[in-house]
């Protein structure tokens, strides 16, 4: 494993990173990223890095390699090229469950949630790794674990609470509407604890009212864990105004990043999503 | 303790311990007020066992969501394990149920080392894949056990594989003989014992399925993606459920061995196997009581209706069909809740009536 030099976020270098970043080590590193899927380069010299309280969004047309970075970035691909570190460790050659648990939580664009188990479950499960209960203790049920599962019946049901879940803690998540299972899912991410949380198109599927209450949603979740959040969404509106840098990618490069204002003014992003002008 | 009914799995987990072991009294009543028929008698013992099998399958192919097609292979390790145990302890031990449970404890370790060594290649494959090769690794223990010979003489204990050269002092006695198995078992399982292992086997799975080991197992079944994404090890929960699984057979199989005045490893051959797994099928995926009345109700059937002889396959045919629509049908399921919703409905008037 290569020896990275620990890096610090200076504000002056790049203007995109918050205030309350600067001088603080990054959630995400990504360097030079790259991955070939037999001759095709999906993905190639991405670079990109996330302040430890950022909101950061990843746009681009259909088929960029959006949803393939965040494979890359989870550890559910091996990059071809390049490194990827969270909170400062490379997570080269580690199984998904490992890079979780260095502090990355990522929710699906095709929603995979647990759908035979209850919602409560369901985030329970999102906090497997935070029970303290050996297995012997569950399986005799001794007192340890009692208590384990009331401390954890607790924080989920809080969690679904902030997120305006708690009526449908007891029902089965398969049997959700939509958009609650969408929500469902950026809880139980937040069940593992993470550093920095990846919305895989939180706001498909939902209606222009369920898409503004979820962008109060994902400012608060910022403001409450403290947390860096990294999005792809084709919801323009939504991206726009939550926010704080975007990163565009066109055949698995990136073409543009800068502030939303930046972003909407360039002339490569309004090519790569309306086609080039005809000069004639 | 209020609050302890009021949780709705604790609750449920009650009911199967109660019918179990109302079950049991019952059983066990009749049995000692000279009620049941000899044959009646001979079914009590396996009907733990299979009950048993069941049970542990269940966790295996309803809650981790694998078909396996081996179990019957693990069964018959824990049945030839039991059987030399309990013959090498014959005079170490005296007292029998211990002996038994001994026999019992080393049968389902040396199984669940054998889930876990067979795992490690197995739990690689998923679905289908996974079935067959369980099928296969299920008739290859079949076929160590079977090839095994086990003696004990004045110098001690002899194994070997082949019968060349496999010699036993004179007074010697032979315990595992090849393909012929074991012969001359003295019998050492009782009914009580056989409650005991299906005691054990619930109580075991039942705890396991209410806990975070449980949910972990029951969420790579539903989705291994999304479990691996929120940090469980999808490779190492499975293993835990299929070592589970495999101890609590070879349990079970000590006990079976051990009811028996001889057993050969052709017993724990595929048709054994698919016959645990359409207990776990018919009595529901996933569903501990399901398998619990299946596997009594399916093992007592085909021997109740011996009297109907050539006949009697067809009609153990005719049920699994009817099982089968009644449980899986929609238009039949629809029927189903219904009418259990009127039921309900009449219990919940009373209900509101008594506290109101």
């Amino acid at each position: 494993m290569a020896d990275y030099p620990r890096k610090v976020i200076q504000v002056p270098t790049y203007n995109l990173f918050r205030e309350q970043d600067a001088g603080k080590q990054p959630v995400l590193d990504v360097r030079n990223l790259g991955i070939d899927f037999g001759g095709l380069t999906a993905v190639d010299s991405f670079n990109i890095t996330l302040g430890p309280t950022e909101i950061s969004g990843l746009i681009g047309p259909n088929g960029a390699g959006k949803t393939t970075i965040f494979n890359l970035l989870t550890g559910v691909y091996q990059p071809t090229r390049g490194s990827v570190l969270v909170n400062g460790i490379d997570i080269k050659g580690m199984p998904v469950h490992k890079v979780n648990k260095l502090g990355i939580a990522r929710t699906f664009q095709n929603i995979r949630l647990f759908s035979e188990m209850t919602a409560l479950d369901n985030v329970k499960v999102g906090m497997h790794n935070e029970i303290r209960c050996s297995f012997l203790a569950s399986l005799l049920r001794l007192p340890s674990y009692y208590r384990a599962e009331a401390a954890a019946n607790m924080k989920a049901m809080e969690l679904l609470d902030f997120m305006g879940l708690a009526d449908v803690a007891d029902q089965k998540a398969g049997s959700l509407p939509y958009g609650v299972q969408r929500r469902l899912e950026i809880v139980r991410a937040l069940a593992t604890n993470p550093s920095v949380i990846l919305l895989d198109e939180p706001a498909a599927g939902m209606n222009p009212s369920e898409t503004t209450e979820l962008m109060h949603q994902i400012r608060r979740i910022r403001d409450t864990f403290h947390i860096a959040i990294f999005l792809i969404e084709h919801d323009m509106n939504l991206v726009m105004n939550v926010c704080e840098a975007i990163a565009v990618v066109n055949y698995g490069k990136i073409i543009a990043k800068g502030t939303p204002e930046e972003i909407r003014s360039n002339p490569a992003v309004i090519e790569a999503y309306l086609g080039k002008e005809d000069n004639d | 303790m209020k609050k302890l009914l009021n949780n709705k799995n604790t609750r449920s987990n009650l009911v199967i311990y109660l019918v179990v072991t109302v079950f049991f009294l019952v059983m066990q009543g009749m049995n000692m007020g000279g009620m049941l028929t000899s044959s009646w008698k001979g079914f009590l013992v396996p009907i733990c066992v299979y009950i048993s099998l069941a049970v542990s399958l269940n966790l295996l192919v309803g809650i981790c969501g694998e078909l396996s097609l081996g179990h019957a292979g693990f069964m018959g390790i824990g049945a030839f394990a039991g059987i030399v145990v309990a013959a090498l302890l014959q005079d170490a031990v005296a007292l029998e149920p211990l002996r038994l449970f001994i026999a019992m404890i080393v049968g389902g370790v040396l199984a669940g080392a054998a889930g876990f060594l067979i795992g490690i290649p197995v739990l690689r494959l998923r679905g289908d894949y996974l079935a067959i090769v369980t099928l296969a690794f299920g008739e290859i223990l079949k076929n160590i056990v079977g090839n095994l010979y086990v003696g004990l003489d004045a110098e001690g204990v002899h194994v070997s594989a082949t019968s060349a050269k496999f010699t036993l002092l004179e007074g010697g006695k032979m315990i595992l003989d090849g393909p012929v198995g074991a012969t001359g078992i003295k019998k050492l399982a009782t009914f009580p014992m056989g409650f005991v292992l299906v005691l054990i086997t619930l109580f075991v799975v039942l705890n396991l399925v209410n806990s975070k080991e449980g949910r972990a197992i029951k969420a790579v079944r539903d989705n291994r993606i999304a479990a691996e994404s929120v940090g469980i090890n999808v490779t190492a929960f499975r293993m835990k459920a299929f070592v589970v699984s495999a101890f609590l057979a070879g349990m079970a199989g000590a006990l079976f061995g051990l009811n028996y005045s001889s057993m050969a490893a052709s017993k724990f051959n595929f048709n054994t196997s698919i016959n645990i797994l359409v207990f776990v099928v018919l009595g529901g995926m996933g569903n501990i009581l399901g398998s619990v009345i299946s596997a009594t109700v399916l093992y007592v059937l085909p021997e109740a209706l011996r009297s109907l002889e050539d006949y009697r396959m067809i009609l153990y045919a005719v049920v699994l069909i009817l099982v089968m629509l009644f449980t899986w049908s929609p238009r039949v399921k629809e029927f189903v809740s219904v009418v259990t919703d009127k039921i309900s409905g009449i219990f919940k008037k009373k209900e509101v009536e008594t506290n109101g």
